[in-house]
This record gives C-alpha cells, structure tokens and sequence, in this order.
C-alpha cells in the first residue's frame, strides 16, 4: 500500500482535514498556514494524479473504492482526463488565492473571524474537489451542499451589509437548486436502483420509461443550471460577485461555476447518453437560445456598470454563454471548446478579480472599510499601480478573444464547431458578442490609462509583491495557454472523444 | 387491490414539493421563505423513503421469521439529506439574524427599498 495509490482519496481529505484543525487553533496566522499548506498539498496531488492517468491508455480511468467496498455497492471516485483536468484547475487556483489573499483579507474581513474564513475556504475547495472526484450521484450532492454552505458563509464575510443579503439570496437560490438536482438524482435511483454514475449511465439504457427518464433530465439540468448560473438562473451571481471579499470572488469565479459545467457535462454525457438529451428533447436548440441571450444581454448589462467587481461579474455570466454554447454542438470540437474555455476564463477571471482585490488594497486608506471600486477611482491609475492595471487589461484581452490569449483558442474551437454544422450566422454572432467584450474592457483602458490623475486622488501604492505575484501567474497563464495549447486542446480532445464514445 | 392507493405517497410529495416551492417564492419574510424552503426539502425526503418500503416488509435485519425487507439505503441517504437540510437552515436563520442587525428588517421589500436608497459607494454596515 503506497501513497500513490491512495491519491484520489488524498485529493480531497488534505483540504477537508485543514478545515476543523484551523477552527480548534482559533488563530489566523496559523490557521492561514495550515489551510494554505493543505491546498498546495492538494494542488500536488491533483498534478500527480494527472501524471497517473497520463500513464493509461487513452480514454482510461483510474478508480479508487472508499473503504474497500466494490462499486456499485461502495463509493467509487473515478479520475479520467477531463476529471483531473478540473481537479489541476480548481486546486491551482485555490492555491494561488490562498498564498495571495493574506494581505487582501488582514484588510477586507474582521481579525477575528479570520481563522473561519480560512476553514470555510477550505471546506469549499474540499467540497469542489469532492464534486469533481467522485463517481457516486448522491454522493456529488452532499460534496455540493458542502462547498455552497461554505460558500454562503465566505460571500456573507463581506464588509458591505449588502453581502448578507446576497448570502441569503444565494442561499435560497443554490438549496433550490441542489434540491432540483438530488430530485433528478432520486428518479435516477428509482429508474435504475444504483447510485454509480458510470452504472447508472449503463442500466438507464435498458429503462422504457422515458417521461421518467425526462423528468429526470429536467429536474437535473434546471438544478445544475441554476449553480452554474446560466441566463436567466444567474440572478444571485452578480450581487455575490460584487459583495464578497476580493479573494472569495477571485475563487469563485474561477472553480464554482466551472465546477457545476463539469457536474452537466458528467451527467449529460456519461448517464444520459447522447442519443437520449439531444434527440427526444429540443435541449441543444435551449441550451443553444439561452447561451445567445447570455452572451449578448449579460455582456450588454456588463458595460454599462459602474462597479468593476459588479462589471466583470456579468462578464462572467456571459463567458458561461460561451461554454453553454459549445455543449449545445454535441460535437467533438464544440464540446473540445466548452472545456478548454472553462479553463482558459478560469484563469483570467481568477487573475481579473485577483488584481481588483489588489486594486481595492491599493485605493483605500488605512483604517477605513475597503472602498467599493468604481470607475471614479479608475481615472489615470495607470500610471501609480502600472502592473496592477497592465495585468487587468492582459487578462481583459483573454476574455475578448485576442489571438496569443486563451480566450482565443477556445472561440477558435467554437468557431469550427459553427463551421461544421453550417451555421455561420453563429460565427457572426460570435464575434458580435466579443465587440462588447472589447467595449468593457476598452472602459477599463479609457479611464485607467487616458484620463487624469485627479488632484484630491490621495496617496495610492501599488500592491505588494505577495499579491502580485499569483496574480501575474495567472496573468502569464493566459496568454500562456493561447500560445501554447498543447496541454489545454491536447487533454480536452482527448476528454472530449471519450465522452462522446462512452455516450453512443 | 392497490390501484387507486398506490400513487398515494407520490401524490403527497408532489403535493408538499409544490407547496413548499410555492411558499419560497410568494413569501416576502425571510423566514418565512426558509421554512417554504424546509417544506420544500421535506418533499426529497418522502421521494426517496417512499418508494423503499414495501407492504409487508420489515426493517431489514435477518431473522428467519421474516422473507420481505425493506430496502435501507433511501433511509441512510435521506439521513444524509436531513443534516445538510438542518445545516441549511441553521445558516439561513443565522444570516436573516445578521440581515435584521445590519437592515432592522426581515422583509424582502423594506430591505430591497434601504439597498436602492443607500446604493452609494460609500455606505458600509
């Protein structure tokens, strides 16, 4: 019995384990090392696991059963490609947040409810990681109400009394949702009498009873739609964006969200197969309106906001169009591009919401509360916080498309999955919604490079190193990931062509 | 024998799922949505169980006086359900008692107005 075997389950006890021990120390110091400490832990578990699975043939699976109990009677956590390719983001990003928020959070969160945040957050990744991990239906239910608990809790942590009421929103909107989605999961169990999603996948086949079968794609599909934030389900997400801490926004719009696609692309293709979601349904035609909607009203609303945090929350909203609109093709390139964008907006959300937070340390005067960053601070920023502001705009270039960016390669993919269908007035469409893209991110250019300092501006530093520095990774990440996809393209074709073979 | 009886469990948890749906949305008390949303999670309680017990079966514990069991795993799953049902709760009733500090109201439409009013920059609780 060696370490490596019991990687997977490593992945997401590392994390979960940190969470009570930094509630019992009730230190922030300590607490922020020990949490910190068990991300890393887990971001190295999660590259060792990639490694493992690179050592398989292609398409294979590693399994690991929970206290020796064969599926499908025991827990099963399954890792394949795609899953350690989220399990590589989600814990990466977790990391760099973790090692940059230390500074953020001393000014953004009350000293002495550090120690919960930092457990919280721990308890958030572990259930992300959970979601990701395991191959057991109900078992995702309970890894998502423990990292949206948590979640709840982190986003509440906020200065602004209006953080608690988008708490509570969320609260309110995510149960529903994670209600819908363990309903769906119960006709499932009725249908088919097991919980293994790969088992599950393999007996629905042999059920006649489609309406059932219906009712559970609907109550699963509107359940996960909601936690992922797909127009119109996205009411709760701006206001939880834009009141959180800076760190907890940086972290939730780059694994949440991303997390949920992948819960979606699990169930659509590996349980209800192709033949059954995209043939009886008008699902791809849905799903094909509401990412159109999304990509133009959400990034609509996005550049007429005054708020930064608030702006780049409805980008979000819109980015997620995007991976919608590539599941919509059911094809090998539409899908390639839905998880090469989950990635690629990952990191440049993450590194965006990063360098705000650094912005908001830098604008603000010691003692105050943590200013509400709005484009009344922005005038000629440029030139007191250059790296801050560079970096903003380079990771803004990765979310209009600019070739040499990631945001790049994954509308390249969903372009060609146009092409392939014929529908070239969705390439028009494409490229439509990244204009308003360049318009928000020009507002941010406008204001931070070309208008002047004004007189009563006060005294802005630039943020400190241990800030920047995980911010400018994932800044390089991104225009890293356009240039060179061979790892992004290369494990998402590769997720990709197996998802849709197990699905025929 | 069974016919019109034996939808029965289903209809009363579509019933309580309606319902507690229904509550959620119409009420504008943040405590009152929270218990719409236990009635709510109640309902997955009864999908589950409902279907897991048989006419005439018993706990499933082995004894040669009994053939028929019931299947426990719905029951352990649910149990699962019920603590994070209570933990959700506990956090959401935690929350309207931060909002009523921070608002002096637990009503939708009051705090909605005092977020409107005081939507500038520089108002912090």
């Amino acid at each position: 019995m060696s370490l490596a075997q019991h990687l997977p389950a490593l992945q997401v006890v590392l994390p979960l384990i940190s969470a009570p021990l930094a509630v019992l120390l009730r230190h922030g110091g300590v607490a922020f090392l020990l949490v910190t400490a068990g991300a890393w832990a887990a971001f190295a578990a999660a590259v060792a696991l990639w490694l493992q699975v690179d050592l398989l043939p292609a398409g294979g699976v590693l399994t690991y059963h929970i206290g020796n109990w064969a599926p499908p009677w025991g827990i099963e956590y399954r890792v394949d490609r795609l899953t350690s390719f989220v399990l590589v983001l989600v814990s990466g990003t977790a990391a760099l947040v973790l090692t940059y928020g230390h500074a953020s959070i001393e000014r953004e969160i009350a000293r002495a409810s550090h120690y919960l945040y930092y457990a919280m957050f721990a308890l958030c990744l572990a259930g992300l990681l959970g979601i990701t991990i395991t191959g057991d239906a109900f078992n995702v239910f309970v890894f998502l109400e423990i990292s949206s608990l948590a979640t709840y809790v982190l986003i509440a942590l906020g200065r602004d009394r209006r953080a608690l009421t988008a708490s509570y929103r969320y609260l309110i909107l995510g149960t529903i949702g994670a209600t819908f989605f363990v309903i769906g999961v119960g006709f499932l169990y009725l249908l088919t009498g097991t919980l293994n999603i790969a088992d599950m996948g393999a007996r629905l086949r042999d059920v006649e009873n489609p309406r059932a079968v219906l009712a559970a794609l609907a109550f699963l599909t509107v359940g996960i739609s909601l936690k992922l934030a797909l127009f119109p389900l996205h009411q709760w997400l701006p206001n939880a964006y834009t009141h959180a801490p800076s760190t907890v926004t940086a972290f939730l719009a780059a694994t949440a969200t991303k997390v949920s696609v992948y819960v979606l692309i699990r169930f659509y293709f590996g349980v209800f197969g192709e033949s059954l979601v995209f043939q009886r349904l008008p699902l791809p035609e849905i799903m094909l309106g509401l990412s159109l909607l999304a990509l133009f009203a959400a990034n609509l609303i996005a550049v007429f906001q005054d708020n930064l945090k608030r702006m780049f929350a409805y980008s979000s909203v819109g980015q997620i169009g995007y991976i919608t609109l590539g599941l919509s093709f059911d094809s090998v390139h539409g899908l390639t591009a839905s998880i090469v964008h989950l990635f690629n907006h990952g990191v440049a959300k993450a590194a965006i919401f990063l360098l705000i937070g650094g912005l908001v340390l830098g604008i603000g005067r010691p003692g105050a509360p943590p200013p509400v960053p709005t484009f009344k601070h922005l005038a000629g920023l440029a030139r007191r916080m250059p790296l801050t502001c560079l970096g903003i705009v380079l990771a803004g270039l990765s979310l209009i498309g600019v070739p040499g960016t990631g945001g790049f390669i994954s509308k390249w993919y969903l372009v060609l999955a146009a092409m392939e269908q014929r529908q070239y007035w969705l390439v028009g469409a494409i490229l439509l919604s990244s204009l308003l893209a360049v318009a928000y991110v020009w507002r941010f250019v406008e204001a931070a490079y070309f208008r002047p300092v004004p007189g009563d501006g006060g005294v802005v530093r630039e943020a400190p190193l241990v800030m920047l520095i995980p911010a400018w990774i994932l800044v390089a990440a991104s225009i890293w990931f356009g240039l060179d996809t061979s790892l992004t393209v290369g494990s998402a074709l590769d997720a990709a062509q197996s998802l849709l073979r197990s699905g025929t | 024998m069974q016919g019109s009886f034996s939808h029965f469990g289903y209809l009363i948890t579509i019933l309580v799922m309606v319902s507690g749906l229904y509550i959620v949305m119409a009420q504008g008390n943040l405590i009152k949505k929270l218990i719409g949303l236990s009635i709510f999670q109640t309902s997955v309680y009864l999908l589950f169980i409902v279907p897991g017990k048989l006419l005439g079966a018993t706990a499933p514990i082995l004894s040669p006086h009994h053939a028929l069991y019931s299947n426990p795993l719905p029951h352990v799953l649910i149990l699962t359900a019920i603590v994070v049902g209570v933990a959700t709760l506990a956090l959401g009733l935690a929350l309207v008692v931060r909002v009523r500090e921070a608002y002096g109201s637990i009503e939708e439409d009051e705090i909605t107005a005092l977020e409107n009013q005081a939507a500038g920059p520089e108002i912090h609780a």
